[in-house]
């Protein structure tokens, strides 16, 4: 489903080169996650993926259903069914959450040919979603994201990852500010969305939310590049060794 | 009287002259009336409209913006349109006639036109001092307008719109507004434009809030994109009284809108909110003058200002304080949204303050977009410029929302909507 080929890419207007040869497959019905100290290039990794211009790609190209999408805005990626659940959702005073559900999920609709959602349909829809998450209705006539604690704001995320029912779903350090209770709700969250053609990137730092999202493969990141792959043993092995010896066997 | 080189009359002055002759025998009045009109032309034939070189002036170079004045139009057509918000209560001022029809129960309305011929109102044509042009202009033009006072038996269940309508042409009216004591009322006093013609409209609104009252009123300027606007309202608020006022620029090509208000009551609030939409090549000033002259009072101001194209903007804002007056608590902020290189906005906000104990602030914003809002919202499959239309009509929404009243907030932002989808690149 996503083949990233010796990637590189910089800070658009600067020589920083962030991410520097990166190489990664994931499958369909594949959950992987990536791993890896502060500063490696996980987050940057993933504004890549959405088409963040704030970044430039200068080698190796991005394949999505065996398709570049480096020319692509990040609607059109939205559209086309890639997600980023944010690891800083960011604060829009003045729209508010319902408002702005709607209209996103109307144009992802719009963008591939589909009918706009009736109301009804639609607030069935976000009720339904919102349930599941433990979200107040309250929350969501409340601006997007605005006076919203941590956890409500990651909650928000995966309430509209359920909704926009991406196909591949990249989570960057969903599990961060979350307590054990909010992190297993947004566990269950994203679990619910596995499905056969469906693929999840997991970037977190900490062993911790891999418990409850238990993945498939296992990726460090460092520096910019995957120093090491494997399955989920490895997770439990950085977690219990720390990164200095995949970081020194690599070097 | 002073003494003042003789002028070179711009085109715009002369066309005002020819006007007031064109006028003379129709403008009502009775001998006081005709005096002042009188005087306020000859200080308009003598000193001119005011340049850059008149401080409050300073910004909208009136003599140099105003390039030309419609003469009067015997073929005005406009016509009633339907209310902003659904079943308000419209009274009628079309082409400068004002009708008294359509009062609900409680509000008494009387013809200003009237109250001209009968000499009971030329104490209300002085100008506020040397440099209120709008006033003089006015005051020797006005023909007409609604005289309406709000009494403590009115049935208010829906708002009351003051429906300014002009097709082309000139009109000069004048709204003395009185809500009464404890009366809470919302009027919307909206311009509007009916044909494509260039007009000319003065519109002087002076309101008073009495005792305790607890007033909404919002003015909507929807000219037409060849329109000059000039207007003013003056506004003293009692004691314990709240006054809600809401001003939207949405339409003109030369608009100044004043706001001049005193609070006169202990324990008195004014909230002033203002959204100004400017495109084109146009000119939008809206100037602000506010006294807090007695203790306890409280004021907020936010100005929120949206400029594409080559629009130029004007906000000046300036709060006075009087020596006892203490335990003001003022706020006064402009934020602006600057969307081409092209366009300009000048921001003034002052404080003069002569008391020791209050609290009073200003501050001023500009900016485009925020790129990481931006991106989110398309991150999320929102194409561009709706991201962008979406983050606009927010950034204004955002005061229209205080508003407590949900069929005037929908009436508003379908005014801003129908603005930004003509003007959205
Ligand atoms: N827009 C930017 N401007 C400056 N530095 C940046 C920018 N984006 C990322 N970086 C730098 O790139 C490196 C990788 O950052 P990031 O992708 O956030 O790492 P991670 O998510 O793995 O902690 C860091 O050193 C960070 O400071
Ligand atoms: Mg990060």
């Amino acid at each position: 489903m996503l083949e990233i080929k010796n990637l590189h890419a910089k800070i658009a207007d600067t020589e920083t080169e962030i991410i520097r040869g990166l190489n990664l497959t994931v499958k369909a019905g594949e959950v992987a996650a990536i791993m890896g100290p502060n500063g490696s290039g996980k987050s940057t990794l993933s504004y890549i993926l959405s088409g963040r211009e704030d970044y430039e790609v200068t080698d190796g190209d991005i394949l999505y259903n065996g398709e570049s999408i480096l020319e692509l805005d990040p609607a059109e990626r939205a559209a086309k069914g890639i997600f980023l659940a944010f690891q800083y959702p960011v604060e829009i005073p003045g729209v508010a959450t319902m408002q702005f559900l709607k209209v996103a999920m109307n144009e992802q609709r719009k963008a591939r040919g589909e009918d706009e959602l009736t109301t009804p349909d639609f607030m069935r829809r976000v009720k339904d979603a919102a349930g599941k998450l433990q979200i107040d209705p309250a929350m969501l006539k409340r601006p997007l994201n605005v006076g919203f604690s941590g956890g409500e704001k990651k909650r928000a995320e995966i309430l509209q990852m359920a909704l926009l029912e991406p196909k591949l779903c990249v989570l960057d350090e969903t599990d961060s500010g979350l307590d054990i209770d909010a992190l297993k709700i947004v566990a269950d969250g994203v679990n619910a969305l596995r499905s056969p053609d469906r693929a999840t990137i997991v970037i977190t730092h900490y062993q911790r939310l891999l418990d409850y999202i238990v993945p498939d493969t296992v990726h460090v990141l460092y520096k910019g590049q995957v120093i090491k792959s494997g399955d989920k043993t490895l997770a439990h092995e950085l977690e219990a060794n720390g990164y200095a010896d995949v970081i020194g066997a690599a070097a | 009287m002073n003494v003042h080189a003789p002028i070179t009359l711009t085109v715009a002055e002369q066309a005002l002259l020819n006007a007031f002759d064109a006028a003379a025998g129709e403008l009502p009045g009775d001998a006081a009336v005709i005096s002042a009109r009188d005087r306020l032309l000859h200080a308009v034939r003598v000193e001119g409209l005011p340049t850059r070189r008149v401080e409050a002036w300073h910004y909208t170079d009136l003599r140099a913006l105003l390039r030309s004045v419609p003469a009067a139009d015997p073929a005005a057509s406009a016509k009633v349109v339907a209310p902003l918000v659904e079943g308000a209560h419209v009274l009628s001022i079309l082409d400068g006639k004002a009708s008294t029809k359509g009062a609900p129960k409680g509000v008494s309305v009387a013809s200003y036109g009237a109250a001209l011929t009968a000499g009971t109102s030329a104490a209300d044509l002085a100008e506020r001092g040397a440099d209120d042009a709008i006033g003089r202009l006015n005051g020797a033009f006005v023909k007409d307008g609604l005289a309406i006072t709000v009494g403590s038996d009115a049935d208010l269940s829906s708002p009351i719109e003051i429906q300014v309508a002009q097709s082309r042409g000139q009109s000069h009216v004048r709204l003395p507004v009185t809500v009464e004591e404890g009366v809470t009322a919302t009027l919307i006093e909206r311009h509007i434009s009916t044909d494509d013609a260039p007009s000319l409209v003065t519109a002087v609104t002076d309101l008073t809030v009495g005792k305790g009252a607890d007033v909404t009123y919002v003015i909507v300027q929807q000219q037409g994109e060849t329109d000059s606007h000039l207007g003013q309202i003056r506004f003293t608020i009692g004691q314990e009284a709240k006054l809600t006022l809401f001003v939207i620029n949405a339409g003109g090509k030369l608009v100044r809108q004043e706001i001049h208000g005193v609070v006169t009551g202990e324990g008195s609030n004014l909230t002033l909110r203002a959204v100004n939409l400017m495109g084109g090549e146009t000119h939008t000033d809206v100037t602000f003058t506010m006294g807090h002259d007695v203790p306890n009072t409280t004021s907020t101001e936010i100005i929120r200002n949206v400029l594409f194209d080559r629009a130029r903007g004007v906000f000046q804002g300036q709060i006075r304080v009087a020596p006892d007056a203490q335990k003001t608590d003022a706020k006064m902020a402009c934020n602006t949204l600057l969307l081409s290189d092209d366009a300009d906005l000048s921001a003034k906000p002052e404080l003069e303050i002569f008391a020791d104990d209050v609290q009073c602030g200003h501050g001023a914003t500009v900016a485009d977009i925020d790129p990481t809002q931006f991106y989110y919202l398309q991150a999320r499959g929102i194409p561009a410029p709706k991201a962008r239309a979406l983050l606009i009509k927010a950034f204004v929404a955002e005061i229209v929302e205080e508003l407590d009243d949900e069929p005037l907030v929908e009436a508003l932002e379908s005014v801003i909507e129908a603005w930004l989808d003509k003007h959205s690149i």
